[in-house]
């Protein structure tokens, strides 16, 4: 069985911020994190291979440094790591992201073989689209399972696989074929911390690198900007609340007095909604 | 999204700079359509937001607003044409096929694609939803065409473009994508991000039935169950009148049981900032917020939320925020209405006997408990 996990680098976005004054975003010193959602899929496919037999193959499209996520997923137990960069990639929206990265995987198919099940997280924490998931299956004509909590069961033989996937107000439980894309929710399993094994084999593993020629991609106006149909026209802050919140005044209240000042200000904000409560509401 | 550049100024004006004429080839591609999501028998009331939406563009546009339909046979389905129209549609694609009973995405992405190539919208909104979000990724990607993910603003430019703003950066930013070259423009719109439109008495008017040429043995993957959430833990927060939520401020699993007495009170719901679910408090449908769900309730008490960014973009709709907060500095302050410095676990359980006490004449049913 091999695997291919789509995993990428993030910058850590509870550490960023934006300048006062220019408001552009302050990269500075921001450090990077593999997309926390990647790493729910890593660690079910890890499942997946554990069980079943076979490898994994992680596989980035990402600036140079990107080469550091790779590594990390390795010590997570990845067996192969495949780094797509070239400077043609840059500026792709979601559809030029999910071409490249499915020209990559059937070049993973032709030289270790063609992947049983891709993986991706639901969604990424910087662009979050959830669209490069089903833009890479469609691309590649498999079945696509997104949203998935839960692998159920999978029959090797008959190349079947069951998920359980949320929707809206409920879990479906699927049952489709192999080969498949899957994005992966965030899910209850912990994150395996790795071996020492794995520590010191990543650290001597050789990363595949790519350019676009090299994950055999003929045309590279389907990439990058040229490739890419949405176009970021303006970047700004959000207009800020104008005044700032009533304060109640709490000195020398008891919590009660305060409490009781609060229900009557929400009240006389929202008139309408005392009548209803009172008639609805449930004690 | 690669661009940091940024400008103070809000969008405004057309975008003669970007675009050169309209390809000839776009010609074709008029009217505003909307997906109407039809899951398990029900219209996601997010259909009828985008409905509204929608209304505004084609007006804007001068150009006719539809409603596209996508479901089995029978009642459900026919009702969803009835309250397209009474959501102001003009007219409704509709495809009625058995398969299309449950949510699968080959023949919901056969279907919607095959509509498109034939009568080609310029603009396609559908729901940011699971379903919604796992359709359009599949039909852009067919189509060849731009999709501008969860949207907090649409807009149509001078030279009739459609300006789709969205966050970045967890909220900390917005930016107006435009879909250049492409047909049909698209985009999805989160649960309770606009506002529910005005429902009116329509009459059915114009429905253009289409064939999906697609047999079940085609279609390789099968709905084997569906496990409801149920009625009780349902928590259909987005759409909740009154909700109360706490975030770390409440120190100790056990203080949810004040938040969740507050909220049983009011006849509220419950939900929580993203550390309360990464630590297992509760479960993932309860956060509220950029990766959690949008809410637009008419009142909204934050109690122990700082009032991080990525919260805040999820409860900017809400009619009145309430924070409750130790800190005075904390920047919910800067977004909510009404605010008190307090320790919430002291003061959860006074607003609840207020609120007993006040609304209790009116209901003699009432117990204090
Ligand atoms: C990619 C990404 C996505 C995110 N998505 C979301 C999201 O969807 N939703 C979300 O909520 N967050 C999200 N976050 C997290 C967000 O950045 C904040 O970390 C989070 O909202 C903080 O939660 P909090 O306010 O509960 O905790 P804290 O920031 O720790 O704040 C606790 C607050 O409680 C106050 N407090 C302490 N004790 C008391 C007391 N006894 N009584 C009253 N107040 C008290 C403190 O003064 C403080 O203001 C996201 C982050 C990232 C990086």
């Amino acid at each position: 069985m091999h695997i291919v996990v789509c995993i990428k680098q993030v910058p850590d976005s509870a550490q960023i911020r934006v300048h006062p004054v220019t408001n552009t975003i302050m990269r500075q010193g921001v450090p990077t994190i593999i997309n926390p959602y990647d790493l729910f899929a890593l660690e079910e496919a890890l499942k997946v291979r554990d069980y079943h037999g076979g490898d994994v193959t992680v596989l980035t499209m990402g600036p140079p440094m990107a080469e550091d996520a790779l590594r990390k997923a390795l010590t997570y137990g990845a067996d192969r790591a495949v780094l797509l960069t070239d400077r043609h990639f840059a500026g792709s929206d979601t559809l030029a992201t999910s071409f490249a990265l499915s020209q990559a995987i059937a070049q993973i198919g032709n030289s270790f073989g063609t992947p049983d099940i891709v993986f991706t997280g639901k969604q990424t924490i910087d662009g979050d689209t959830a669209q490069v998931g089903p833009g890479i299956a469609k691309r590649l004509n498999l079945v696509q399972l997104t949203y998935v909590a839960k692998i159920a069961s999978i029959d090797l033989s008959a190349r079947t696989i069951t998920v359980e996937r949320r929707s809206e107000g409920g879990t479906q439980v699927l049952k489709s074929e192999l080969p498949c894309l899957i994005t992966m929710l965030e899910g209850t399993a912990a994150i395996r911390r790795g071996s020492l094994e794995d520590a010191l084999r990543a650290a001597r593993s050789e990363i595949v690198k790519w350019n676009a020629a090299e994950a055999g991609i003929e045309d590279i106006t389907k990439c990058g900007l040229r490739g890419s149909p949405t176009v970021v026209k303006r970047v700004f802050a959000p207009t800020p609340r104008a005044e700032k919140a009533t304060q109640i005044d709490t000195a020398e209240k008891t919590v009660r007095d305060v409490a009781d000042e609060l229900v009557t200000s929400i009240f006389t904000h929202q008139p309408a909604l005392e009548h209803e409560l009172s008639s609805t509401g449930s004690a | 999204m690669g661009t940091q550049k940024s400008k103070a100024s809000p969008p405004a004006g057309g975008r003669a700079d970007t675009k050169k004429k309209l390809p000839e080839r776009f010609r074709d591609y008029r009217h505003v359509w909307v997906f109407l999501e039809l899951e398990r028998g029900q219209v996601h009331p997010v259909s009828f937001e985008l409905l509204g939406e929608g209304r505004r563009l084609a007006d804007q546009l001068g150009v006719q607003l539809a409603g596209v339909i996508l479901g089995p046979p029978g009642d459900s389905t026919q009702h969803a044409v009835s309250e397209a129209f009474a959501y102001d549609a003009d007219l409704v694609y509709l495809v009625e096929k058995p398969l299309l009973t449950d949510y699968r995405n080959e023949p919901f992405t056969k279907a919607l694609t095959d509509l498109v190539n034939k009568y080609k919208p310029e603009i396609l909104l559908l729901g940011a939803t699971t379903l919604g979000r796992d359709l359009a990724g599949s039909v852009a990607t067919t189509l060849l065409t731009g999709l501008t993910a969860d949207c907090t603003g649409l807009d149509v430019d001078a030279d009739g473009s459609l300006a789709a703003t969205r966050p970045t950066f967890g909220g900390s930013l917005l930016c107006t994508i435009y879909t250049l070259n492409c047909r049909p423009q698209m985009a999805t719109v989160r649960p309770r991000v606009m506002r529910m439109p005005q429902r009116s008495n329509k009459p059915i008017g114009r429905v253009i039935r289409h064939d999906l040429r697609m047999l079940e043995d085609e279609i390789v993957t099968k709905v084997i169950d569906f496990l409801s959430d149920g009625q009780s833990e349902n928590a259909n927060l987005a759409y909740a009148d009154v909700v109360v939520a706490g975030g770390l401020g409440l120190g100790a699993l056990e203080n949810l049981q004040l938040l969740k007495n507050l909220a049983q009170t009011i006849g509220g719901d419950y939900g929580c900032s993203r550390p309360l679910v990464q630590k297992g408090w509760l479960a993932a449908d309860r956060q509220i917020g950029q990766t959690g769900k949008t809410i637009r309730p008419r009142l909204y008490i934050a109690a122990g939320i700082s009032g991080a960014v990525q919260h805040r973009v999820g409860v900017e709709g809400a009619d009145l925020i309430v924070a409750i907060n130790t800190d005075p500095n904390a920047p919910i302050f800067d977004f909510a209405n009404v605010g008190v410095v307090a320790d919430a676990i002291s003061f959860l359980p006074a607003l609840t006997e207020v609120f007993i006490k006040r609304l209790a004449p009116r209901n003699p049913m009432r117990l204090v408990n």
